[in-house]
């Protein structure tokens, strides 16, 4: 068999995190009760008109400058036409003849290679509402609370090689638009949606395949499969003799297959012509500075930053930083107590380990920083021993809960009274003769023992390294 | 006691001074509207009872001092594709014979606000397609001049409503002609503003880029005070421009002293009836003999204004009509088999020839392959066209025309060859085109006794120099009252 | 691209014209179709004879730029007026037949 490359581009929606919708002040909040969130407007009634809302040209702008793209002086929308239930107008108000942001790059990095992938535009558009298709009869069930949220859509050039790649962009891309504040990215909740335009080709062949395009990828486990499936596909198509058809296909994840969504009832022309409605966008020189100017910290300048100011290591940098959310709660925490190398251990060894526990992402993490600056500054002044402190930390992290408060309530704090403890440990010594015997005759082991008896006799609260002394000097 | 005679202004100002009361006013034009549709049929929906409650509440708050506008008090009819809260709404068409909107058109909100009391609404075109009012699911209107003639489209309801004396005054819309050939073949005044000027949120949409809302009247005066009414910015529609200049009744001057006006030499070529040519050119005299130079031009391309407008207003409609599909309000189709199948059979059934028509028409000349040959091309020719009144507005003031090539045709003539129909737009469509203001006014009547109408054009935001010369040609000439609606003659003499 | 002046309007192009517009025509209606469109594009056709090469396509009649709205949420329950000429519905949804997804 020959050597095939695969060729992929990807169109990825991100749903921007304005309050209020694109072309209508009707709220984005989701979890509504259906057509909740519904006005004229984005549910298509007659005469009724778009607005554009501001917040949506300077999240596109702000993306589109992260994404290294000529931002366009002049855009403007189209419509796209189509009938479908989820669609109101039966239109979707979008951009294609004149986009914000065109001609950008994004490096990514893989185990195997270093590379840019070109985004060869960036536009801004409108959501449709919801299907939910009933169980039994003939029926769908039309909700348009996300009719009209904003979005945008981020078109790749064909650069992509690999799902591997595939995946390191997608990853590259969330963090830098979550790190703009634009949208928090969420494949699982649809407020980021890849599909994955694919061909194959000869190896070292430089014209391109016939392209399929796939839908319905919701993690990044079914792009994966989905992909490795598709390129399959093709390869034994073509040569087995057959061609390969420009289609589009839906992934089923749980059957690891893809199926052709043909449909006779739909011509697929769009039709696309200038939005009436709707007027230009210009943007100046001026607005464009102040956007840029707007721009926060991006994930790379953030990592260096830590190493230097921090004096971090670069791993630690990485995971740092490796959600926003993550970074501001650990300068925010450090600022407060002035512990960044303690900070860090905190994020990076508790929490990463609860939030893997409670099946969390590192964005979701909502830990108050100057609870934690508490617990850190009690841990390192030896107020609590490690023990108490993890303790303690489940609590910040589960219920929100002051640290200084709970060690109080519930007494937790070390004993260090060396009074205390040595009687405490007479007594254990005198419970567990056993022990001491086996300590004697060079059992190391049996030292763990009495310590661990120790520390259940003072609760826990005990220094531990008072208590090792302590054992030492009685045995 | 007879209303009909007065103006709009006229009336107000009755009921301010306590002569009339905006009941009575209400149930005059209610009696009227009663009395003379089984001749005239201008109306799908009569709303006595809202009419009678909102006339009422406008008593209130003129009693106490805080309506005082030069028009509340009185009595409007509205076309029915402007959406009116809680009262049927139906565009002339079997697809919204049910639909009740939940809000009311932003230029209609304007009108009650002034105080102003809606009766009814007006019999129009399907969807606002039509150029003689015979393609509403609901019947044609008659023009009250002639029983068997149309009235005009695709406002004829509220052009006829207005001629025939069953209301005082109307709100319209016009896209390539719809208030100015109606207003023209009734014997009323009507006036399109520049576009953007009223608010088209409400409005339901047939040319987007083409639409503006437009009042009809028995004069210049009245169309002047109810252009002021509507006139506002509208952070809804993003298409409406702020203005600092919409006291357009300040215009109502008669001087016309030194107004360059042009005459367009191909607008008076074949195809126009010699009865309104002479009659066109005749009040052109009149303003020319009251100070204004007339002189002719060339405007040129005059005969590619139709098939422009026809291409970018019918590829608009079939996008905005692609809302209508059985889903979320309106016809719904009984038996189909499936999504597409229920689309088809609602659309079907729902929609009327013409629209149908323009409909396949649109969606063919966006479709890929046809888009740059077509809609494109339409978009460079009405580039074109906007560069031609921008060289004619560099010497002249105002342009002056026939609003329509002839008189108002016999009920069932013009739908039997759509393009014929068509070309009676020649005049009016490219003024939607480039989005210029324009007001049709009565200059005669023609052998058969059927009304003339003049038009007169302006360049973008004129609309002052077009109330002054028409109010100033009006108040020259004699009053054009139409013998269906009866009672004594009465105009407003404005300043 | 055919030269759309000589061509008349195929069945297949009617066809696909009707998928578009979403419109079922009976045979009758076809033909009348069929014929009104090619009167049409034989009447625009006239375009033809204009030179546009030295215009861009005029969207919007002015020049009017830049018009926003504030990212404001209005938090009102729309659901009665969204659903009240609802030609079915179940609950606060529109029903519609099952969609082939």
């Amino acid at each position: 068999m020959r050597a095939y490359e695969t060729v992929i581009g990807l169109e990825v929606h991100v749903e921007l995190a304005t309050k209020s919708k694109i072309f209508c002040g009707c709220s984005t909040a989701f979890g509504a009760k259906p057509n909740t969130h519904t006005c004229p407007v984005c549910t298509g009634m007659p005469g009724a008109l778009p607005v554009l809302n501001r917040q949506v040209v300077e999240y596109a702008v702000a993306v589109g400058i992260a994404a290294g793209c000529e931002i366009a002086s002049y855009s403007k929308f189209d419509r796209k036409n189509y009938f479908y239930p989820d669609n109101p107008q039966n239109y979707q108000i979008s951009q294609l003849y004149q986009p914000i942001c065109r001609n950008g790059g994004i490096e990514i990095e893989t185990e195997t290679c270093k590379k840019t992938i070109g985004i060869h535009e960036i536009h801004m558009e409108e959501d449709a509402g919801k299907l939910v298709h009933d169980e039994w009869e003939d029926i769908s069930y039309v909700d348009y609370n996300r009719s009209g949220v904003p979005l945008i859509e981020i078109v790749s050039e064909p650069d992509l090689r690999s799902a591997q790649e595939v995946i390191a962009y997608l990853e590259k891309l969330r963090m830098m638009i979550q790190y703009l504040g634009a949208s928090d990215c969420k494949l699982q909740e649809g407020s980021m949606r890849a599909d994955v335009n694919l061909s194959v080709r000869p190896a070292g062949s430089l014209a391109y395949g016939t392209r399929t395009e796939m839908k319905n990828l919701n993690s990044f486990k079914a792009i994966t499969r989905a992909i490795e499936h598709e390129k399959n596909r093709q390869i034994d198509m073509i040569e087995s003799g057959g061609t390969v058809i420009q289609e589009t296909r839906r992934w089923d994840d749980a059957k690891g297959e893809s199926y052709a969504m043909r449909s006779k009832e739909d011509a697929k022309d769009y039709r696309y012509f200038p939005e009436p409605d709707l007027v230009p966008v210009r943007i100046s020189d001026e607005w464009l500075a102040q956007i840029r100017a707007r721009q926060p910290e991006m994930r790379e300048a953030r990592m260096e930053r830590y190493q230097k100011q921090y004096g971090l290591p670069e791993y630690d940098a990485q995971i740092l930083t490796g959600s926003k959310r993550m970074a501001d709660i650990f300068e925010q925490a450090s600022e407060r107590c002035k512990k960044p190398k303690k900070v860090s251990n905190w994020l990076m060894g508790e929490t990463m380990r609860l939030l893997r526990e409670n099946g969390q992402e590192p964005d979701t993490l909502s830990i108050d920083p100057y609870k934690l600056a508490k617990l850190v500054d009690l841990a390192d002044s030896g107020a609590v021993n490690n023990t108490v402190a993890k303790e303690v930390f489940e609590e910040l992290f589960l219920h929100d809960t002051d640290p200084e408060q709970y060690v109080k309530d519930h007494g937790l704090k070390t004993v260090n009274d060396e009074g205390k403890l040595r009687s405490v440990i007479e007594q254990v010594l005198k419970d567990y003769p056993k022990s001491v015997e086996d300590y004697r005759n060079g059992k190391q082991k049996a030292a763990g023992f009495l310590v661990g008896q120790t520390m259940k006799a003072m609760k826990g609260k005990a220094n531990p390294g008072l208590v090792n002394q302590i054992l030492k000097e009685l045995l | 006691m007879d209303l009909t005679g007065f103006s709009a202004i006229a009336l107000a100002k009755k009921i301010q001074a306590k002569e009339i009361s905006v009941e009575e006013a209400v149930r005059d034009t209610l009696a009227q509207i009663e009395k003379k549709e089984p001749d005239i049929h201008s109306f799908i929906t009569v709303d006595a009872k809202g009419a009678l409650a909102q006339a009422r509440e406008v008593q209130k708050k003129i009693d106490a001092g805080s309506l005082t506008g030069a028009l509340a008090g009185v009595p409007i009819a509205v076309k029915d594709n402007l959406c009116t809260k809680g009262l049927l709404t139906t565009c002339g068409s079997k697809m919204l014979s049910d639909f009740v909107p939940a809000y009311t058109a932003e230029a209609v909100q304007r009108l009650k606000h002034a105080g102003m009391v809606v009766v009814g609404k007006t019999n129009m075109d399907e969807f606002a397609m039509g150029s003689t009012t015979e393609t509403s699911y609901y019947g044609p209107t008659k023009n009250p001049w002639n029983l068997a003639h149309v009235p005009g489209g695709s406002s004829g309801g509220s052009c006829a409503a207005v001629a025939a004396g069953q209301c005082v005054c109307a709100l319209g819309s016009d896209t390539g002609g719809s208030i100015r050939q109606p207003s023209a073949f009734c014997g009323v005044t009507g006036i399109k503003p520049t576009y953007g000027t009223v608010s088209r949120y409400g409005l339901v949409a047939y040319g987007s880029s083409l639409d503006q809302v437009a009042p009809v009247a028995k004069d210049v005066s009245d169309c002047a005070a109810l252009l002021e009414v509507l006139a506002a910015h509208d952070p809804k529609d993003s298409t409406c421009v702020k203005r600092d200049d919409t006291d357009f009744t300040s215009a109502l001057v008669r001087d016309v002293k030194g107004m360059k006006i042009g005459i367009p030499r191909d607008y008076f070529a074949d195809g126009l009836d010699a009865q309104v040519k002479e009659s066109v050119l005749h009040a052109a005299d009149v303003l020319r003999d009251l100070g204004a130079e007339v002189s002719e031009f060339d405007l040129s391309l005059v005969k590619y204004a139709v098939p422009a407008y026809y291409v970018i207003a019918c590829a608009e409609a079939s996008s905005n009509l692609e809302r209508f599909d059985g889903v979320k309000y309106g016809w719904r189709a009984k038996q189909y088999e499936g999504l597409h199948d229920m689309y088809k059979k609602t659309r079907s059934e729902a929609f009327g020839a013409e629209v149908k028509r323009r409909i396949m028409l649109g969606s063919f000349v966006l479709s890929s392959g046809y888009y740059d040959a077509y809609y494109l091309k339409a978009l460079r020719t009405k580039a074109l066209i906007k560069q031609a009144f921008d060289k004619a507005f560099a010497s002249f003031d105002l342009i002056l025309c026939p609003a329509a090539p002839y008189t108002a045709p016999k009920i069932g003539e013009s739908l039997k060859d759509p393009i014929q129909m068509y070309l009676g737009d020649i005049y009016t469509v490219a003024v939607n085109l480039a989005g210029l203001p324009g007001i049709s006014l009565p200059v005669g009547v023609d052998a058969a006794g059927l009304p003339i109408g003049m038009q007169l054009i302006g360049d973008c935001f004129q609309e002052k120099k077009l109330i002054r010369a028409a109010f100033t040609y009006e108040q020259e000439s004699a009053f054009m009252r139409c013998p269906y609606a009866g009672g004594k003659a009465e105009r407003s003499g404005g300043k | 691209m055919a030269d759309q002046k000589t061509d008349p309007i195929t069945d297949e192009t009617l066809e696909y014209v009707a998928i578009l517009a979403k419109l079922e025509l009976s045979e009758d209606e076809k033909k009348a179709a069929k014929q009104d469109m090619e009167r049409m594009l034989a009447y625009i056709d006239q375009l033809k004879e204009l030179d546009t090469g030295q215009v861009e396509p005029l969207s919007h009649a002015f020049a009017a730029e830049n018009v926003f709205r504030e990212d404001v949420a209005v938090h009102t329950d729309g659901h009665e007026d969204t659903l009240l000429n609802a030609p079915q519905k179940n609950g606060r949804c529109f029903t519609v037949p099952k969609t082939v997804i």
